[in-house]
């Protein structure tokens, strides 16, 4: 139940003064999100929708450093990762 | 889809695993707070990625599964009084109360409406004044927001025909007792990221200083849950216990104010029964008494059904990762989505409805 999605910001209605709404796009699917508690979010921020409402926004910067700093991960201890993972694909970044 | 499926990425996955191999000298046991946290560690198959070194125990982070069956059972009877429409979340439909489950209850003439969101009710009840609608409001610290925001927008817009039976649940409460237990094997803690989102994490501190145990927030994707993983261990390796946050994308020690200060307009802390696992003090919120009007409980005489006949679900051992789905007896033979005995069989997040999809022939393998 706990379960959110994230999803690009469209359009913001700011007509009605307490609940700010937007249109959310996930993957291309509109939806009508309570944007009241992120009002740090803009048209063109991602962020985290769950039950119709918006609980966070996307940190993009954050993302991209948590992402990066996993493909830099050190394993240098070879013999050890060969034991375990087999042929693991050393490629790192992004697909 | 963005922020889905580069953290799926087979290789960074690879370089985790092998990484949460090389630090760890030894086994760690480890608790996936959350149920969608399990469900995403069964369908990835990223037990069986740590078999080797980690074992992960499920958590009781399923808010449907831990809905005390009297809930169930005044969802139900009010959806049986005239002129009374239950709205909810598809999750509790299939739940079983004591005697029926609002899917069944909807097939005898109930009013039952499975919505996306508790505004969506909202809707309903503006346009249909000749209605109560009601919103069966269950749920943690993530769902709470959206009950409040439906609760608080029916009330600046006086829509009076809707209301909530609220029964909502905090998860640091339930991590503490599963701590305090003495029978308790669980090293670490992958913290719910999304509780986390709105709560933040600076209260899980103290919890982490007094059982020197390893609290790290934690996302729901491969990569998430992976890192989530990683920390611990190297955590539990170098012998310290710290909370950490493995999901900053989305998470802010502080959690989202705004949202928090909105559930707390509208709800306070209370005592709650939870499922199976008894009350647990100061671990549910109720309507504050000054939107009263909006709290079905208050305005609607609901009957109070006869207690339960025995069931033999054992949900609560499950919940609190005493034991794994799959040693239920009643697992996949009495128990099943299609006739289920507890609320974990068909909850989307529930752990035994997680084993059943994807785990069930190598656990009746195991057992025959
Ligand atoms: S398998 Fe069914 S009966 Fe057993 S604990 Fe899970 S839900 Fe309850």
């Amino acid at each position: 139940m706990c379960l959110a999605i994230p999803g690009k910001v469209i359009s913001i209605d700011e007509s009605e003064p307490i609940l700010r709404t937007g249109k959310v796009s996930f993957g291309g699917a509109l939806r009508d999100v309570a944007l009241s508690t992120v009002p740090e979010a803009e048209v063109g921020s991602y962020v985290l929708v769950h039950a119709g409402i918006a609980i966070s926004k996307v940190d993009e910067a954050e993302a991209a450093r948590v992402l990066e700093s996993i493909a830099q991960l050190d394993l240098s201890d070879e013999e050890d990762m060969l034991e375990v993972t087999g042929d693991a694909p050393e490629t790192g970044g992004q697909s | 889809m963005k922020y889905l499926e580069e953290y799926r990425d087979r290789a960074l996955v690879d370089k985790l695993v092998a990484k949460i191999h090389q630090s760890a000298t030894r086994r760690h046991t480890l608790m996936e707070v959350c149920g969608g946290q399990t469900h995403a560690i069964l369908r990835f198959g990223i037990d069986a990625l740590l078999e080797k070194t980690v074992t992960l125990v499920h958590g009781p982070g399923c808010p449907v599964c831990v809905t005390p069956v009297a809930m169930i059972d005044q969802a139900i009877a009010l959806a049986q009084m005239p002129d009374v429409v239950l709205c909810t979340f598809g999750d509790m439909m299939r739940v079983p109360g004591s005697r029926q489950s609002l899917l069944e209850a909807r097939a005898q003439g109930g009013q039952v409406r499975m919505v996306y969101s508790p505004l969506d009710a909202v809707k309903l009840a503006q346009a249909d004044p000749t209605k109560q609608y009601v919103f069966f409001a269950v749920g943690f610290e993530t769902t709470a927001p959206a009950n409040a925001l439906a609760v608080y927008q029916a009330d600046q817009q006086g829509i009076s025909n809707f209301a909530i039976l609220s029964t909502h649940v905090l998860v640091r409460p339930a991590m503490e007792t599963i701590l305090k237990h003495p029978d308790c094997r669980i090293e670490g803690f992958l913290a719910a990221g999304h509780v986390c989102t709105i709560t933040g994490y600076a209260g899980y501190e103290a919890l982490c200083e007094q059982y020197k145990t390893p609290i790290v927030v934690t996302g729901f994707e491969p990569v998430d849950i992976l890192s989530g993983v990683l920390h611990c261990v190297e955590q539990l390796e170098a012998g310290v216990a710290s909370v950490q946050n493995a999901y900053t994308r989305s998470v802010q020690r502080e959690g989202n104010q705004q949202a928090w200060r909105l559930v707390e307009t509208v709800f306070e802390v209370t005592d709650q029964e939870w499922r199976g696992m008894g009350t647990i003090p100061r671990s549910g919120l109720r309507l504050r008494s000054r939107y009263g009007a909006h709290d079905a409980a208050q305005r609607f005489e609901i009957p109070t059904p006869e207690p339960a006949a025995a069931n033999p679900c054992r949900a609560a051992e499950v919940l609190q990762g005493f034991i794994t789905p799959h040693e239920c007896p009643a697992f996949g033979v009495s128990c099943t989505p299609e006739a289920p005995l507890g609320a974990p069989m068909v909850s989307s997040e529930g752990a035994c409805a997680a084993y059943y999809r994807y785990r069930r022939t190598e656990a009746l393998n195991t057992e025959g």
